[in-house]
């Protein structure tokens, strides 16, 4: 296990490598000239390119590749474009927020789906099914920004019970953090449960059909025990699955929840660098979400030894 | 990082908060995101606004356009009118208390003129500048010059701030990394978090002026202890923080929530800019079609002030026409040589677009969809010379990249612009040696580079004299000129007032916005 | 004998079978109904009682659904109009510009579709069927795979102009290495299949092995891909369109009309609610025609290919 814990860790690099150039390439080759946004209005041409060269521009892209790719490296992203900090600690600003409301719509989402998505199966076929499913189908289909419009509309202006906007660091309470996550995690999570209790539904159905359940029913087990014990345990790889794979769903929605909600977190943050043309900070805040998409997705791997004793590696 | 990640998935004991007890903060939602924190880089408001919390200068203008000292406290002129000398007040410090001495004004000045217009027609005339003892400065002339007060003294964009020497010095192609002012507000830098808020403390140091605050002049005395920039950048979203108390103001809301925020019992209006700002349409006078007089003036006659002011504003006791270059109700207002504005006729913009020559070249409009007061303008200005009959390439994009864009020189369709709109202050435009757009020095010129040395002479000679007759005649001259070759056109006026919660009292009023004299009950 | 073996698709026969399970299927029939309906009303979008979705109308501001009354184009035309949907803050018709906006809204889902189909095809045949490009290939998929796809989205089009084309672009470049990966492993299980060995073995050239056997076996799962590619390409367009980078105001999309009606929500929250329920009535049905062409087509495919 050790030998596949490592060569996965060492494959990032090669997926880091490809990820780093192909941001890189893309905001390098696009029109727009960082060095124009920074130089403000009445900059001349001389001056932009002053500035076009302190920003190391002028070189070959080649060498910038290599100077800034080394830096990565060594653990160094670079100096944001515009305000004088490292983007490292840009970065670092804004990553609790982003966590906690990740980690808020990954926990409901996996409180809810899976109940749903076990009751549905149960009920196969059943009205209770097709009503689940619907919603399901539904879920993936309203556009984020929409319910959290709806939602603020609701609870915040109308009921008046939960803030309109804003984050709380969990250092200023626990009730203020968790207060502001509510809504944008419910917002967000819409999505993560649909998934989640499909395949759930997909899984623990197919799941109650196999041989080992009607032992365990003939057996006289309780119902509820049989469908959570054996059913829904054998189920675990493909739901773990989709909670990895979601993480690319999650990540577009928490652009977009960012910005209704007003948190400031690394999705707000990615917007306003791609508007400024921050390069190091673009290359710093995507090649973070990508390093995190892959150890996630080992994580995923990882679980299964837990889960399905079947599997060795 | 591990500290705060540990004691959140701990789940750990209910960490108690310490408000600091009756720590008083005002939080506003700014205009946009500070991203420019140098006030001599660039003219946005929002980095001027920064300046004004934390740098003072040496006058001020009230809030009924009277040029005022600030940290001046006596000046004089000789008798030729050629040397002014300056003394500044006592206890001015800066935030690292070292006290503020003529050098830094000097060099303040110095970094400023470069940068400004007004700055450096004003050093056109200057001779020297030197220190004069620990607290003074003199400034001499080569010739007479009738607006040294109401330059250092102007408002808006760019303010002549005062640094210390060492921050001054910073050549003007590169921004100042250092914050220190010897302002009314301390900028925390350490609490600053870049695209999320700016914070602002109360500077025990400061000694203001004992004349009641007034536009930027008078007593800049802070009444709270800490001033928040929440950068909320949803305009429904500041609305909702605003009606539950999350924000007490916001700096420029949106004329879509307007009605639904004087609805609200616990918002006030204040209206902290009565002479209110001046829209308005800008040609590239270095390419094709604009690059043709008789184009220009088939786009003005297409423009329909109404029609503007109506889509972009709306609410109508905030917006009013006013067929001048100056703004209405200031002392050079006039009509002459207007007609094409005070007149549009659409069947007469495209007669005079056929009579040009015009080739069909598309023209290229740029659209600042995230500056919501003046979002719509270009989609109107769009749509009407669509009808007259021009080809038109709406591009939309953010604020800062409209900035970045509009000072190339290139061809529009490789990166350039032909078109674009804008709103400033309207003090800005209230002098046509101040004004922006009719400066016609070509190359050096705001960004459209206009080149007409008929109107630069007028400039020149309006410079030069201190009748106030001739004056008015050549500021009516100069509205002539430009209007016949095309500098721009104006587009009207309005008011982009203050929204607030009720409890907050002690706005002053004057030509731009600040946020002295504030108190929260 | 052996010629007739390579000659023959074995697949065909159970194909035509699949087919016809496909239409009895009922969120096939409704969700295709349903699509169907709104790609009609988008194309006959100019006869059925709309105006100028561009047409700024500034005396008819925000005005509530339902209102009657007197269009003012700034050219002077007048007459009179029945706004069911309302107006936005320009005046303009909300109802026509959701009818018109459906136009660019279905066209950018279903050109993404095609788009990252036709190049997650070519790259996933010549993974899965050359050997020595595969792991290059794949390592380089890997690697988009793993950039979030708005954030990839946002940056092109933020980068390059805000043109239908680069959003179109911008949507798709995302979605193929999942497309890829899909290719590449039916290629793969497909290559084993006794039927391709035997053509090889008489000697059939690659191009005429991959378009006749391997490609025609790859049809069903992509469809299925594709239509949950399309949903997936609407509702980006709409968030792009909400965070700013979208196409320009006078090109109506319903994430242009929901993103100026943001403005005002609390207010007028027809601006976002039209376009909204029109956004996700297509999308619904797209995943519904998705969902019942995956159950139909070829279930034993599906759990291998992600979402």
């Amino acid at each position: 296990m050790i030998r596949f814990v490592a060569t996965r860790l060492f494959a990032i690099v090669p997926v880091l490598l490809v990820v780093a150039v192909a941001v890189f390439l893309m905001l390098r080759l696009t029109p727009g000239d960082p060095a124009a946004v920074i130089a403000g209005d009445s900059a001349t041409s001389e001056q932009i390119e002053q500035i076009r060269a302190g920003l190391g521009l002028d070189k070959p892209i080649t060498t910038q590749f290599v100077i800034w790719f080394s830096g990565v490296l060594r653990g160094d992203l670079g100096e944001s474009f515009f305000f004088k900090r490292t983007v490292a600690s840009l970065i670092a600003q804004r990553v609790e927020p982003t966590l906690a409301l990740a980690l808020c719509t990954i926990v409901l989402a996996i409180v809810v789906a899976v109940p749903l998505g076990v009751l549905a199966a149960w009920r196969h076929g059943g009205w209770l099914d097709r009503a689940l499913m619907g919603f399901s189908t539904l879920g993936f289909s309203i556009p984020v920004f929409v319910l959290g419009y709806l939602l603020i509309w609701l609870v915040s202006i109308k009921l008046q019970w939960l803030p309109v906007q804003g984050y709380r660091r969990l250092e200023e309470g626990l009730w203020p953090f968790f207060k502001h996550l509510i809504l944008p995690s419910i917002t967000l999570s819409v999505i993560y449960i649909a998934l989640i209790a499909r395949v759930t539904r997909a899984s623990v159905a197919e799941a109650l059909t196999e041989d080992y359940v009607r032992t365990a029913r003939a057996k006289g087990l309780p119902e509820l025990a049989v469908v959570i014990r054996h059913a829904l345990a054998n189920a675990a790889v493909p739901i773990v699955t989709v909670i990895g794979i979601g993480l690319a769903l999650l990540i577009g929605g928490v652009v977009v929840t960012e910005s209704v909600y007003s948190i400031p977190g690394l999705g707000r943050l990615t917007v306003d660098a791609v508007l400024a043309r921050d390069f190091p900070t673009i290359q710093g805040v995507i090649l973070l979400f990508s390093v995190a998409y892959v150890l996630i997705n080992l994580l995923v791997d990882l679980s299964y030894l837990v889960l399905d004793p079947r599997i060795r590696y | 990082m591990m500290l705060h990640l540990g004691a959140w998935l701990l789940l750990a004991t209910l960490v108690a908060s310490h408000p600091h007890a009756s720590a008083q903060v005002i939080r506003m939602a700014p205009q946009s995101n500070l991203t420019v924190l140098d006030p001599g880089w660039t003219t946005a408001y929002i980095t001027r606004n920064h300046g004004y919390m934390i740098y003072d200068t040496l006058f001020g203008m009230d809030g009924k356009g009277k040029i005022q000292p600030q940290m001046v406290d006596r000046w004089s002129m000789s008798k030729d009118k050629r040397v002014w000398s300056f003394t500044l007040r006592d206890g001015l410090a800066f935030h690292d208390g070292k006290p503020v001495t003529g050098e830094d004004v000097i060099a303040s000045l110095s970094r400023w003129s470069k940068r400004d217009a007004m700055g450096e027609r004003l050093y056109s005339f200057v001779d020297k500048v030197e220190a004069d003892g620990a607290k003074g400065f003199r400034m001499t002339l080569r010739e007479p010059y009738g607006l040294v007060l109401e330059s250092l003294g102007k408002p808006s964009s760019y303010v002549p701030f005062i640094m210390p020497k060492r921050v001054a010095d910073t050549p003007a192609d590169k921004q100042i990394s250092e914050y220190v002012g010897s302002g009314p507000f301390v900028f925390a830098k350490d609490e600053w978090k870049p695209g999320e808020k700016v914070v602002y403390l109360k500077n025990t140091r400061y000694r203001p002026r004992s004349e009641p605050a007034s536009g930027t002049a008078g007593g800049k005395v802070v009444k709270v202890d800490k001033v928040e920039w929440l950068i909320i950048k949803d305009a429904q979203t500041q609305a909702n923080a605003l009606a539950a108390g999350e924000i007490d103001m916001i700096e420029t809301p949106a004329f879509e929530i307007y009605e639904s925020l004087k609805k609200n019992p616990q918002v006030q209006i204040v209206n902290t800019v009565p002479l209110g700002y001046q829209a308005m349409i800008r040609f590239n006078h270095l390419h094709p079609p604009f690059d043709n007089a008789k184009v220009r003036q088939a786009a003005m006659a297409a423009l329909n002030q109404p029609a503007f002011l109506r889509t972009q504003v709306g609410v109508s006791e905030l917006y009013r026409t006013c067929f001048s270059i100056y703004p209405c109700k200031t002392p050079y207002e006039s009509g002459k040589g207007m007609d094409f504005i005070a007149k549009p006729d659409m069947k007469r913009a495209q007669q005079l677009l056929k009579e040009s020559g015009y080739d069909g070249t598309p023209i290229v409009i740029m659209q600042p969809s995230d500056l919501l007061v003046i979002a719509k303008l270009p989609v109107v200005g769009a749509q009407l010379l669509r009808h007259a009959g021009f080809k038109v390439d709406l591009q939309a994009m953010d604020w800062q990249t409209l900035l970045a864009r509009r000072a190339k020189k290139d061809p529009p369709l490789k990166g350039g612009w032909n078109v674009f709109f804008t709103v400033w202050a309207s003090v800005d435009a209230m002098l046509p040696v101040g004004m922006n757009a009719v400066n016609a020095n070509c190359d050096k010129a705001w960004f459209g580079w206009p080149c007409d040395p008929t109107l630069e002479n007028l400039l020149a000679s309006f410079a030069r004299t201190e009748d106030d007759k001739e004056r008015r005649s050549l500021a009516e001259q100069v509205q002539v000129r430009a209007m016949e070759i095309g500098t721009h056109a104006p587009l009207g006026e309005y008011l982009i007032p203050v929204a607030a919660r009720k409890n907050l009292k002690g706005f002053v009023t004057g030509y731009v916005s600040v946020m002295w004299n504030l108190t929260k009950q | 004998m052996s010629v007739s073996v390579a000659e023959a698709p074995p697949a065909l026969t159970p194909r035509r079978a699949a087919w016809g399970k496909v239409w009895r299927n009922n969120a096939v029939r409704l969700g295709g109904v349903l699509l169907f309906t709104l790609i009609l009303i988008s194309i006959l979008a100019p006869w059925l009682g709309t105006i100028d979705p561009a047409g700024i109308d500034p005396e008819n501001r925000d005005l509530l659904p339902g209102t009657s009354g007197n269009v003012m184009t700034l050219t002077g035309e007048n007459f009179a109009h029945h706004f069911w949907m309302g107006t936005d803050s320009y005046g303009r018709d909300i109802y026509s510009r959701v009818l018109y906006g459906g136009r660019v809204s279905l066209l950018v889902g279903i050109c993404v579709a095609i788009l990252s189909l036709v190049v997650g095809i070519g790259i996933g045949l010549a993974a899965g069927y050359f050997r020595w490009l595969d792991a290059v290939l794949m390592r380089v998929m890997d690697g988009l795979m793993a950039i979030p796809g708005i954030l990839l989205a946002i940056a092109l089009v933020a980068l390059w102009q805000a043109s239908l084309l680069t959003v179109i672009v911008a949507i798709a470049v995302p979605e193929v290495p999942r497309v890829t990966r899909l290719v590449r492993a039916l290629v793969l299980s497909i290559r084993e299949e006794l039927y391709v060995e035997a053509a090889v073995s008489v000697g059939t050239s690659t191009l005429k092995l991959l378009w006749r056997h391997v490609l025609p076996n790859t049809v069903a799962p992509l469809i299925v891909q594709g239509t949950y590619i399309c949903a997936s390409a609407i509702l980006v367009e709409a968030i792009l369109s909400f965070l700013g980078v979208g196409l320009p105001t006078d090109v109506p999309t319903w994430g242009n009309v929901m993103a100026e009606g943001r403005l005002h929500f609390n207010t007028f929250p027809h601006n976002v609610l039209f376009p909204g329920v029109f956004l996700a009535v297509t999308v619904l049905a797209v995943n519904m025609l998705g969902d019942g062409l995956r159950d139909t087509l070829d279930p034993r495919f599906n759990k291998r290919g992600d979402k």
